[in-house]
């Protein structure tokens, strides 16, 4: 066991946070994404809270792991882990989408310090997370950089250049994260774990990893245990020649009765009631929820 | 007469003397972009992204996030096209410290066709935010770039070509972002250039100087920035422009030099280019002649106009 249970409750209360936080931002600025914040909620907690080597006083400082959302749509979810981090007043979340805000819709970083990379053109994260590791190798740097991509935007082709270059120069020192909830924007008809066809059903993310000679592991990415064990392993691995890709199986919209695998919930704005009953069944009461 | 690309080759051992932090991403064309020189000098600082360019513009941003000055090699096609949104989203948009050697610019692609010859690039690259554009005229002006160009700090491309072509400029050559050059002066008449185009508007001025006309020439080097007001006062003695390039008549040279003087001294401006087409293998000569490029063709299309 990694976490004791005063660690894992404190971890899945800051979960709660955040996904309660998402629902709120979008209410209040009227758009946003709301689903792939909600699976990724457990790796963004755990990320900035257990694995990450950050100060959110120094954003700047040049010894820092480098994190990358490739799947910038997601912007919201990386904002309330920062947010809840300390980088920025959690007050700060209201101007979300506003106009002259440092957390615009998609991840800018010559807005927001701490940002190590804008994103939201798909596809695009891991590139210049190959660029991180490279370039900590080079300047003799232990930094670690994670990057952490939806599995609908492995359908991006930039996506494969990256991952066998990356394997080419024996990139220990990267880790890409794939939040696996198997639904996308529209996607395939059908029912896979959600309301839509599962993309990789005949495809499995983590034996196309495999074949590109990265180390693979498999994942619940709703566990906090499981998240921080497959994240210990990745940064061992940077003395070796092989990349980590940890496929982290996620539910899209996890945590709400009325999002949880619904592909509708990809960019929908919540009502008021809506966010309410998200407080409710998340179990935060009025008074404890910062937003 | 030398290749840009030659020079292309020769000024990044130069500046790798010069800047330990440089580094050259190669897209598997370091033979022919001449990169290879850069490999040979200083194999720990290139770093081979083999047939992916978006990657490597993507390799390149996170690189020179980390303090690297990396310097890209490619043919132009697979930056402006290829490569595009990376180039956008990943260097522009983050006002990442890379530098684009964007070779095989134009017509004059050794018998590739349309598929290498690129006439768009200007237009794609003026038109985006934090990207400095420029094209040089030879291969001293292309080692002038450079340095400025290493020196500067945020995305900069720059437009280079295959084959040999004349050295017009001295070589105590000083480059200036957003400069005009004035290479003849003359009177009625204004040829404006960009690129090698450039070299070959000299050459038009001597034979409309056999039918009696004196053509000023110029050479804007430097598409973005532009100083807009010496580009206005150095063509204002003229009544008639012809702009000339290696590129589409919409949005390069001729798109700059319509919108600039539309604005602060309307006078006919005529765009001497590719007109809305593809290109074709054929033949360095044949290609000029055929797309109007030639310093023969130039100089038909300028009197024709100003007989009309």
């Amino acid at each position: 066991m990694i976490l004791d249970e005063r660690e894992r409750a404190e971890l899945e209360r800051k979960a709660r946070l955040l996904r309660y936080l998402v629902l709120r931002t979008v209410h209040l600025s009227g758009a946003g994404h709301v689903g792939g914040p909600l699976s990724a909620a457990e790796l963004l907690v755990a990320l900035f809270f257990k694995v990450l080597r950050i100060d959110p006083q120094n954003p700047t400082w040049e010894d820092r792991d480098r994190f990358i959302l490739s799947k910038g749509h997601a912007a919201v979810g990386l904002y309330a882990a920062m947010a809840l981090q300390g980088f920025f007043p959690i007050e700060e979340l209201k101007t979300f989408d506003k106009g002259g805000s440092r957390l615009q819709g998609h991840p800018d970083m010559t807005r927001l310090p701490g940002l190590d990379m804008s994103s939201g053109s798909l596809g695009q994260g891991l590139s210049p997370g190959v660029g991180f590791a490279l370039g900590a190798r080079m300047l003799k740097k232990d930094f670690h950089t994670w990057v952490l991509l939806g599995d609908g935007e492995l359908q991006e082709g930039m996506v494969w250049e990256a991952v066998h270059v990356a394997r080419r120069y024996e990139l220990g020192n990267l880790t890409a994260i794939v939040d696996y909830n198997g639904l996308q924007q529209y996607g395939w008809r059908g029912a896979g774990r959600g309301d839509r066809a599962d993309p990789w059903e005949k495809m499995p993310p983590a034996r196309l990893f495999a074949a590109f000679g990265w180390k693979t592991l498999e994942i619940d990415g709703h566990d906090f245990e499981a998240i921080l064990g497959a994240a210990a392993i990745a940064r061992k691995n940077a003395g070796g020649d092989a990349p980590t890709a940890i496929i982290a199986h996620t539910i899209k919209g996890k945590g709400l009765s009325f999002t949880e695998g619904k592909h509708a919930w990809h960019s929908r704005v919540p009502t008021e009631d809506e966010v309410n009953q998200a407080r409710e069944e998340l179990g935060l009461s009025p008074e404890e929820v910062p937003l | 007469m030398k290749a840009l690309r030659e020079a292309f080759g020769e000024t990044l051992v130069e500046l790798g003397a010069k800047y330990e932090r440089l580094v050259v991403l190669d897209g598997d064309l370091a033979n022919s972009t001449k990169a290879d020189k850069f490999e040979a000098a200083y194999p720990d600082r290139f770093l081979e992204m083999g047939i992916a360019e978006q990657n490597m513009v993507g390799v390149a941003a996170g690189l020179a996030h980390l303090g690297f000055i990396p310097w890209l090699s490619s043919f132009t096609v697979f930056f402006s096209h290829r490569a595009l949104d990376p180039l956008r989203m990943l260097v522009a948009q983050t006002h990442a410290n890379v530098k684009i050697g964007a070779a095989y610019s134009g017509l004059l692609t050794g018998y590739t066709g349309k598929t290498h010859q690129d006439v768009e690039d200007l237009a794609i690259m003026r038109a985006m935010p934090d990207m400095v554009v420029l094209a040089p005229l030879d291969a001293v002006e292309a080692r002038a770039m450079m340095h400025w160009a290493t020196a500067y700090e945020g995305p900069v491309y720059l437009r280079l070509a295959r084959d040999p072509s004349p050295v017009v400029l001295p070589e105590d050559y000083a480059f200036t972002p957003g400069q005009i050059l004035t290479l003849r002066e003359g009177k009625d008449v204004a040829l404006v250039g960009t690129g090698v185009q450039t070299a070959r508007l000299l050459e038009a001025r001597d034979l409309l100087g056999e039918a009696g006309i004196e053509a000023g020439v110029f050479h804007v080097g430097s598409l973005k920035p532009l100083d807009e007001a010496a580009l206005v006062d150095a063509l204002g003695p003229y009544r008639v422009v012809f702009t000339a390039e290696e590129h589409s008549i919409y949005g390069g040279l001729g798109g700059l030099a319509a919108e600039v003087l539309g604005e602060n001294d309307p006078k006919p401006v005529h765009r001497i280019g590719i007109e809305d087409r593809w290109g074709e293998s054929a033949p360095n000569d044949w290609l000029l002649e055929h797309y109007g490029l030639s310093a023969k063709k130039v100089a038909e299309r300028v009197l024709k106009e100003v007989q009309a």
